[in-house]
């Protein structure tokens, strides 16, 4: 069968395109990814040349990383969490009960890093919560973490009596403003954050099960896996990150609330990591992806407030240009896709 | 009262008891020596498969014509094409002697041309009467919905077909068996005037007693002057209805014959190319040890099952559609839960919780729907081959991308499967290469038992025949297989062991030598009716 004897033939020109062509180049990244950098280019180029004499400062660099660490962490995990075919709604009141627990914690052991550990602790049991209303209550991912952050919200009031609880730790603020070798310690938290996520899903069999229950759990399940133990695990990972967000948030506010700083943090991570290239009915999406997605939004806000544009026409333009960089990527991914 | 005065006046539709069949007589009369639908050299082709290959064929009025072939033969595709779902590539479509260029269903339904699938598509959440007659509502002051004009006029429809005792124009249409679902496909056709009625396969889920009513259902709409096109895979139907025979194979028109000419056995030769002996090729076989052990197995639809099958075995599992097959062996993968019974492999029971038990076991399942149960569409064959064996590609959880690609590799050659490459989306595979990958997968597990659930639905005909091969091959390996398929010819010809199963219940075990077609149908269909009986007296 001289179709059979064309294969090799067929891989090997195959991965020759990859290697050498710009279409290879793009296959390699991923489609939507390189119309991510396309979109966030342009955002650069925009704001680069209304306000050359700030925008490509390190200072403003840094600064646009710092704004969006917390974002960034939420997003890469809600990005896995949508590829796994969930979604997890409850994250800024997880942030927000974390911060509140840290403060406690603080004052309760003095230790910092104890009261780290509680954070992301509570935040994984919340996590962990929201994985068995998934999957022992079989309830949609939506409506149960629209639920628990109800319930959340409302133990961070309980818990912190509505009040915002000051922390004076000097490791708080450390982490909040503070830089190793010039790098700001959010920032760093950020790219260890992303590069673990990253390795998880590109490189591990727990990575590429995690794509296949996104794709099609019932596929998943009579391959072998265990869907639920990975959908509780998904929503834990979830719940610690935001632990961990909500260590960032606490230092740089130097104190736990309730709800102010991580209110509509949620909303903010799904729509990174949609515009990351995440479906929103699983098995489909990128870590790089999400990050992008953060990106954009961090040189959005950062741009709009450089060129001095007043922050309710800021939100105006953010929601559009948010639509134009989505229209401006499906079309490139269809152009080259 | 208004209502009546609305209806009055529009009393000159098509209200008495042969009124809708009676539209149809005109024009088949008027035009009798044209054929009510015919396909002139229609080809189809759906990216590099030719589906259909310059066929010519005509269906004439007042005539039944069996469409028989094997699946993937190209009849849905024809079908599909006379009722304006796809365009030929080549050829063109005559109704009534004047040629036609269908651009959509409607085009097609406008000139009296309908199709009952074997899904009828209904509305579940409105009533029976709302979805016969959606889209042709009569209003009272041209706002409110007539019901007393829609009520009498579903009760008419309900009447000519023999239901009005047993339905009323306002049971919910979700309500409603497969059979009475159907019937209501045919007068929601009946409304517009029929000329040209095809039914693809309309029996699969219909018991004895539902399908006789249906034959004289479309009996009487034939001598009415319909003209009707009938799919079916079941010979004794072919026979006992059809006036004509047309044979499909890989897409073209082998056999055409007057029923009463054709015999059966050379109707199954062309439908199939070839002497049946040489498909169903078996290798030397050594029946061993009992390997798959089941006993008294009861879930919620299967009762009390236990067989073994031994190694070096193909044990195929016949039986009616909704007869059990499939969650028998859901059961036995852990994915349906078990009431009572067990599972054993090579004597060791199996505490099931899921399928991952099963496979640990050495069980693999190849499910009934590749494209919503095996695959993942959107992944690659590669990934698709390994995904039921990660201890073996990775290393402390880290894909080790050589190891994939080898064993990858291993069982595409193997199987011969024909993709453009391995990391090709398993979406772009014919149907036959897709459910290799699913058999790569669990051979790469080196598994003790196989289950496969109609490994060759949906394939054709030469990689069915590559599926027989291979089935055989396992055997020869001595794996225990056990296979669920509804084709008859194909299990007589596969297994060296029949099972059959009713009602949930497993009714009869047949050796090779003493199975046949007739034995087990009428096995597999007798246990049936006593269960329609009993589930319909609550």
């Amino acid at each position: 069968m001289t179709h059979l004897k064309a294969e090799p033939i067929a891989a090997a020109a195959d991965r020759l395109r990859r290697r050498t062509t710009l279409r290879g180049a793009i296959q390699r990244i991923g489609t939507h990814n390189f119309s991510l950098l396309i979109a966030l280019s342009v955002l650069i180029a925009i704001f680069g040349s209304l306000r050359p004499d700030v925008f490509f400062l390190l200072r403003n660099i840094l600064n646009i990383g710092q704004a969006i660490a917390i974002l960034g962490i939420l997003a890469t995990a809600q990005t896995i969490v949508i590829i796994s075919g969930g979604l997890d709604i409850s994250v800024g009141a997880v942030v927000g009960v974390s911060t509140v627990g840290i403060a406690l914690a603080v004052g309760w052991t003095g230790s910092p890093i104890l009261s780290i550990l509680f954070g992301v602790v509570v935040g994984a049991a919340a996590g962990i919560i929201n994985g068995l209303v998934i999957t022992v209550g079989r309830i949609n991912a939506v409506i149960a973490t629209l639920g628990t952050m109800a319930v959340f919200r409302g133990v961070a009031f309980i818990i912190s009596n509505g009040q915002s609880i000051s922390i004076f730790d000097p490791a708080f603020r450390f982490i909040g403003d503070g830089k190793i070798l010039g790098v700001p310690v959010t920032i760093s938290v950020l790219v260890v954050v992303v590069a673990i996520f990253f390795v998880l899903m590109q490189y591990t069999i727990t990575g590429r099960n995690i794509y296949a229950i996104g794709g099609n759990p019932v596929v998943a399940r009579l391959a072998g896996l265990n869907v639920r133990a990975y959908q509780i695990g998904i929503y834990m990972l979830s719940g610690a990150t935001a632990g961990l967000a909500g260590m960032l948030l606490a230092a740089r506010t130097g104190s736990g609330q309730p709800i102010s700083g991580s209110e509509g943090l949620e909303l903010e991570a799904i729509t990174a990591a949609v515009l990351g290239g995440c479906a929103l009915t699983g098995g489909k999406g990128t870590i790089i992806g999400g990050l992008l997605g953060v990106l954009i939004i961090g040189v959005l806000d950062n741009g709009l407030i450089l060129t001095s544009v007043p922050t309710f026409y800021q939100m105006v333009a953010k929601g559009v240009l948010l639509i134009a960089a989505v229209i401006i990527a499906e079309q490139q991914a269809r152009r080259y896709g | 009262m208004s209502q009546i005065g609305a209806t009055g006046r529009r009393g000159d539709a098509p209200p008495g008891e042969s009124g809708a069949l009676d539209q149809t007589n005109k024009p088949s009369v008027r035009e009798a020596a044209a054929p009510a639908l015919a396909a002139v050299g229609v080809s189809k082709h759906f990216g590099v498969v030719r589906a259909l290959d310059d066929v010519t064929l005509a269906v004439r009025s007042g005539e039944i014509l069996a469409l028989v072939g094997e699946n993937g033969a190209g009849k849905s595709t024809l079908v599909r094409i006379f009722e304006g779902v796809y365009r030929p590539d080549q050829g063109a479509l005559t109704a009534g002697g004047a040629p036609q260029a269908f651009r959509s269903p409607s085009d097609a339904h406008a000139l009296g041309i309908r199709v009952i699938h074997q899904e009828p598509d209904i509305v579940p959440d409105l009533s029976i009467a709302e979805n016969l007659f959606l889209g042709d509502f009569r209003r009272i002051h041209g706002v409110f919905l007539d019901r007393a004009d829609l009520a009498r006029r579903t009760r008419q429809m309900l009447a000519e077909f023999g239901l009005e005792k047993d339905l009323g124009p306002w049971i919910r249409a979700g309500d409603l068996g497969p059979a009475q679902r159907q019937l209501m496909e045919i007068m929601r056709a009946l409304r517009g005037g029929l000329r040209v009625l095809a039914l693809d396969e309309p029996t699969s889920s219909l018991t004895e007693e539902e399908a006789q009513r249906l034959f004289r259902v479309v009996r009487r709409l034939r001598d009415d002057g319909v003209g009707i096109v009938y799919i079916s895979h079941r010979m004794r139907e072919v026979r006992d209805l059809a006036d004509r025979v047309a044979v499909l194979r890989d897409g073209r028109l082998v056999a055409e014959r007057r029923t009463a000419e054709f015999p059966e056995s050379e109707i199954v030769q062309a439908m199939v190319g070839r002497p049946i002996a040489d498909l169903y090729e078996r290798g030397a076989r050594r029946r061993g040890e009992a390997v798959l052990s089941v006993r008294g197995l009861t879930t919620k639809r299967v009762r009390d099952v236990s067989f073994d099958v031994h190694s070096g075995e193909v044990v195929g599992l016949a039986g009616l559609v909704g007869a059990g097959r499939s969650e028998l062996a859901e059961a036995i993968f852990g994915h349906d839960r078990m009431l009572a019974g067990s599972v054993a492999v090579r004597g060791r029971t199996i505490r099931l919780r899921s399928p991952a038990d099963a496979i640990a076991a050495g069980i693999g399942f190849a499910p009934e729907d590749r494209k919503s149960q095996a695959l993942l569409l959107m992944r690659s064959v590669k990934d698709n081959i390994s995904l039921a064996v990660p201890d073996l590609i990775s290393r402390f959880d880290f894909v080790d991308p050589g190891a994939e690609r080898r064993i990858a590799t291993e069982f595409a050659d193997r199987l011969r499967i024909r993709t453009p490459s391995l990391d090709a989306a398993v979406s772009n595979l014919s149907g036959g290469n897709q459910q290799k990958v699913v058999l790569g997968r669990w051979l790469a597990r080196r598994p003790k038992v196989l289950i496969l659930d109609e490994p060759t639905r949906g394939i054709d005909v030469g990689a069915k025949a590559e599926i027989y091969r291979l089935i055989a091959e396992l055997a020869g390996e001595g794996i225990a297989l056990l296979v669920i398929s509804s084709e008859m010819p194909e299990l007589l010809g596969m297994a060296d062991r029949i099972l059959v199963m009713a009602g949930g219940r497993l009714v009869a075990e047949l050796d090779r030598e003493a199975a046949n077609e007739e034995r087990i149908l009428s096995l597999a269909m007798a246990e049936n009716l006593t269960r329609t009986e009993t589930v319909r007296t609550p």
